[in-house]
């Protein structure tokens, strides 16, 4: 057997926390065989991160080996010294990482900073900087000399990200570590740079160590994937295996909080790992899992779980056999509430449009929005980055006045076009949740006085009341008394939504605006809010406006749902037609995008290029620069498709008749567009 | 860009004006009869209302701040009551004075400070560092006056190797002799906050990204220091300096007086003792528009080593 790309051996690694050495890894042992991809998942802080700067020795001061061996190619990392582990990050072993804009240097052209990648092996800097723009054609990059010109800032997330591929894969490295390479990406662009990634690793058999959040991705890109609870391997496997039948209840756990294909609220509620995760260094004798397992019992308790070996893969778990015993019969019902649409409805949008001015030109961000909501519904709002699901969330809150031309009508009265010029009861009746409750709350104030405040203010509950009405609503976002003098500082992620969704029921909305909710959330914690949205709607019949990146969630929360791009509505249907069609060619392009944590048995369509500025809207349809049902002639790009009604009482906006639509019952062979850029 | 510039200018503009009220004003309210104050208190009356009047120091305040203000724009700002002669004659000479002293105090102190806040931003928490930082905040709040006296004592009184004060005259090894002590003392007051901002912005290029890029992509400490750190570290914190050499010219103010040296600083000292309102007037606000001017340009210094704001980002 050849020698392994990557080999953990046994690793306990600790950050000296004040004198105190915390175990953040504790043990941990896998291998990623030459040419292989291993994915490593779990949830924020069981240690992902940490594992990966450990095998290129990127730690910070205070992480102490305890025991245990990490090996590059064979090599022991952590004894190797300095002028050696320089060179090793040279020339074996790269690493990606979130967020490229940050990884590149902002006062360095893109040309420079490449061709470093290309010097640092030894090579002049003429023979790099031609190496340089051949990395770029590689990864991708349509005009490479345009882009070595440019500052990292000019380029889009997408294109920012091929350039931080391009330079880790420059001294062609035996091992590629891609540390949540796609966090904060849209789908479609995410799609795009897995496909690269996929596609070079194959080219030059790179080992790839891979590191995501994201179940999904990391089962279409690896070969073998090892599950991390609190800084230790709880199983490992081929992905397929541990994706469709997990041997660890963690595992199961992890999975089934994530609402499953064409899973919706009314069928089912999501399952959740209740409790939290272990601090930092905690002291875990035995299983880690054990406080939070369904399985635990007195062994679990008291004896070490072995590591049983099932054949090719690997769980550390007393009762393996049980696994799949784990109940999921008892979880509640969802909720039943069906929509009555014979009601008014609760928010009239009719022809709104908004406007940004900058530097002299016009900004057409949102562009003649027509649609109701219903009470007690959901409206799923979906779209790629700078399609205007944010600005039309804003203008329904009153943050930006929408243009002259259109009306907003709220509970059958007219809605002033900004927050200010809005009645109290307005203001009330609309709120909004945000998706990063750090930056949304005041951390200088207590839960109390957070949501307290916007019980006087908003709902203008009497001061004498008001203690009754904070634990009512408290008691009703499943927050303790307990939580209510502390900060926000002191309170996790997923407690600090709840008291962020706290602070917008207070006043008994009628409409809430949900901006991304739980994308900053591990999926557990995401199961649980979205659990406690789903109550609440159904508890106050409250509408919700919900804005997420993530379709799945979109699906299980959402009644109906508008697709929008470049500002403009492209289709408006029930959930389940729009995403099993007919539906729109984008709309298919979107879906097919995000990769199934169940498994891809569809093809995916790809959309070439990125979303045109809003500055420079194509003529005819907006869609037809990317259309890969483009149809033949010139209609599409000279005629901007009407909203055609389709049979459910939706709109769809495009050329091709809706029973040819993709995804529907007649399947049609589909006129691909020639000559594809 | 040139948006970003001709707007800041006109906001130079803006202040400029307020910076001119106020000085106007201020100089207006201070007690005491100017024709008073020049012909003692033994002189009658109708000589004293007549040398008010000579001296354009009756009618309203309004009238009285155009009269002003409209000379001051053509360069005239009228004569000092002590010496009779226009205040342009005494404030370039002076300005000259106190440009040297301030060039010379930018020359040891720039070089330094952001030597020891780079040492200290790499030793971060160790010895050196907290050498540094204490040494540094330990001179920043020490007065002028007690950093000037110890240096005159030490080098001009016991030892002998400096003069004790005057002005920047001669050659220029004796110009450099009188104004080393000066400087040394001004620089004893700048060097820890100097020192602090470099070592802020180098600690926070340290820490960036793309430092962890550039080392993980194998390059040498050195060239990741030198490209990636210094790069992004320093230029700001000299364009952040660069802001905040207007400070300089408070500093000077005590220095010059202190060592006797015949710049703007002592020219303003002595002109509000002894109530030159002209003089007063014209040096203050020429000080105050050079401090403008300084942060202007610090200002768009900093814009253009940001390429976001250079070339403009894309929306």
């Amino acid at each position: 057997m050849s020698t392994p790309a990557l080999e953990f051996k046994e690793l306990h690694l600790a950050y000296v926390v004040r004198g105190v050495p915390r175990e953040v890894l504790r043990g941990v042992s896998f291998s990623v065989q030459p040419g292989e991809s291993y994915g490593l998942v779990g949830e924020s802080g069981c240690g992902k991160s940490t594992a990966a700067y450990a095998a290129v020795r990127y730690l910070p001061r205070n992480a102490k080996i305890l025991s245990g061996s990490v090996e590059l190619g064979g090599r022991d990392v952590m004894s190797l010294g300095t002028e050696e582990l320089r060179l090793l990050r040279a020339n074996n072993a790269s690493i990606v990482y979130q967020d490229p804009g940050q990884a590149l240097n902002p006062t360095i052209k893109v040309g420079p900073q490449l061709a470093e990648a290309f010097t640092v092996t030894g090579m002049s800097a003429s023979d790099a900087a031609v190496q340089a723009r051949a990395m770029l054609q590689k990864v991708q990059i349509a005009d490479p000399d345009s882009v070595l010109g440019r500052y990292p800032h000019q380029l889009s997330g997408g294109m920012q990200q091929r350039v931080v591929i391009a330079m880790a894969l420059a001294c062609d490295p035996q091992l590629l570590i891609l540390d949540e390479p796609t966090t904060g990406l849209d789908a479609t662009v995410e799609a795009e740079v897995l496909d690269l990634v996929r596609k070079l690793r194959d080219e030059y058999g790179t080992s790839v160590l891979f590191i995501s959040h994201n179940l999904g991705a990391v089962r279409s890109m690896c070969d073998r994937v090892g599950v991390l609870y609190a800084g230790q391997l709880v199983e490992e496997g081929s992905a397929q295996e541990v994706f469709d039948a997990p041997q660890h209840p963690y595992t199961v756990g992890l999975l089934r909080c994530l609402p499953r294909h064409g899973s919706k609220k009314t069928d089912q509620r999501l399952e959740t790992i209740p409790g939290f995760l272990p601090l930092l260094g905690a002291d875990l004798p035995t299983c880690v899992f054990v406080d939070r397992c369904p399985l635990a019992d007195e062994i679990c308790r008291t004896q070490v779980p072995p590591m049983v070996d099932l054949g090719g893969r690997i769980a550390r778990c007393h009762h393996t056999d049980r696994v799949h015993d784990i109940a999921v019969a008892d979880l509640p019902k969802g909720t039943a509430s069906t929509v009555d649409r014979t009601r008014d409805p609760l928010l009239q949008l009719r022809g709104v449009s908004k406007t940004f001015h900058q530097g002299g030109k016009q900004i057409k961000a949102v562009r003649d929005v027509t649609l109701d909501l219903f009470p007690g519904e959901t409206l799923g709002l979906v779209g790629e980055s700078g399609s205007g699901k944010t600005t039309l969330a804003h203008t329904i809150l009153g943050i930006h006045a929408p243009d002259q031309a259109g009306t907003l009508t709220f509970a059958g009265t007219p809605l002033a076009s900004h927050t200010r010029k809005r009645s109290d009861d307005a203001i009330r009746g609309i709120q909004i949740v945000f998706q990063n409750p750090d930056s949304a709350l005041n951390r200088r104030h207590s839960v109390r006085r957070i949501i307290g405040r916007s019980l006087r203010r908003l709902a203008k509950v009497e001061p004498a009341k008001i203690e009754d009405e904070l634990h009512e609503i408290t008691a009703a976002v499943r927050l303790t008394d307990r939580h209510l003098d502390m900060r926000p500082a002191q309170l996790s992620g997923g407690l600090k939504q709840r008291v962020a969704i706290a602070r917008a029921f207070a006043g008994r909305p009628r409409i809430v605006v949900c901006d991304e909710p739980t994308s900053a959330l591990d999926v557990s914690v995401q199961a649980a809010i979205l659990n406690l949205l789903s109550d609440l709607q159904r508890d106050g019949d409250t509408s919700y406006v919900f804005i997420s990146h993530d379709l799945r969630v979109v699906r299980y929360l959402s009644d109906r749902i508008a697709v929008l791009y470049l500002g403009r509505i492209m289709e408006l249907g029930p959930a389940e037609r729009v995403f099993d069609g007919p539906h729109h060619p984008y709309t298919e392009a979107l879906l097919s995008a995000a990769p199934s944590v169940e498994g891809d048995t569809r093809v995916r369509i790809k959309l070439e290029g990125e979303i045109p500025s809003a500055m420079n809207v194509p003529t005819g349809c907006v869609f037809h620069t990317r259309c890969p049902r483009k149809l033949e002639g010139d209609i599409c790009s000279t005629q901007e498709p009407p909203l055609n009604p389709t049979p459910d009482g939706g709109v769809i906006r495009c050329h091709i008749p809706f029973d040819q639509l993709g995804g529907g019952p007649v399947q049609v062979e589909l006129t691909r567009r020639s000559g594809d850029v | 860009m040139a948006r970003y510039v001709l707007r800041r200018v006109g906001l130079a503009l803006i202040t400029l004006f307020i910076l001119s009220v106020v000085v106007f004003v201020v100089a207006s309210v201070l007690p005491g009869s100017v024709g008073r104050a020049i012909l003692g208190p033994f002189a009658d009356q109708q000589s004293v209302d007549q040398l008010n009047k000579d001296l354009g120091q009756d009618g309203s305040l309004i009238s009285r701040y155009l009269r002003w203000a409209g000379n001051a724009l053509t360069g005239d700002f009228g004569d000092s009551f002590k010496y009779r002669r226009p205040v342009m004659d005494f404030v370039p000479t002076a300005l000259w004075a106190s440009v040297k002293l301030a060039l010379m105090t930018i020359v040891i102190v720039v070089p330094l400070g952001i030597l020891g806040g780079v040492v200290a931003a790499l030793r971060q928490g160790k010895a050196a560092d907290r050498f540094l930082t204490i040494a540094g905040l330990s001179l920043a709040v020490t007065p002028e006056f007690v950093v000037g006296i110890v240096l005159i004592l030490v080098f001009a009184v016991n030892l002998g190797w400096l003069p004790a004060g005057g002005s920047a005259k001669g050659s220029l090894w004796e110009q450099f002799q009188v104004l080393l002590l000066p400087s040394l003392t001004l620089t004893a007051i700048l060097f820890g906050y100097l020192s602090r901002m470099a070592r802020a912005g180098t600690i926070e290029a340290l820490n960036a990204d793309y430092t962890r890029t550039a080392t993980l992509k194998g390059l040498k400490r050195r060239t990741v220091l030198r490209r990636h750190v210094l790069r992004n570290s320093l230029l700001p914190t000299i364009a952040v300096i660069a802001s905040q050499m207007a400070y300089l010219l408070g500093g000077l103010l005590v220095t010059e007086t202190l060592f006797n040296y015949r710049g703007l600083g002592l020219l303003i000292f002595e002109a509000a003792g002894d109530r030159d309102i002209p003089m007063l007037m014209g040096a203050v606000f020429i000080v105050g528009a050079l401090a403008m001017l300084m942060t202007l340009l610090a200002d768009v210094l900093i814009a253009w080593l940001n390429p976001r704001v250079r070339l403009g980002s894309k929306a």
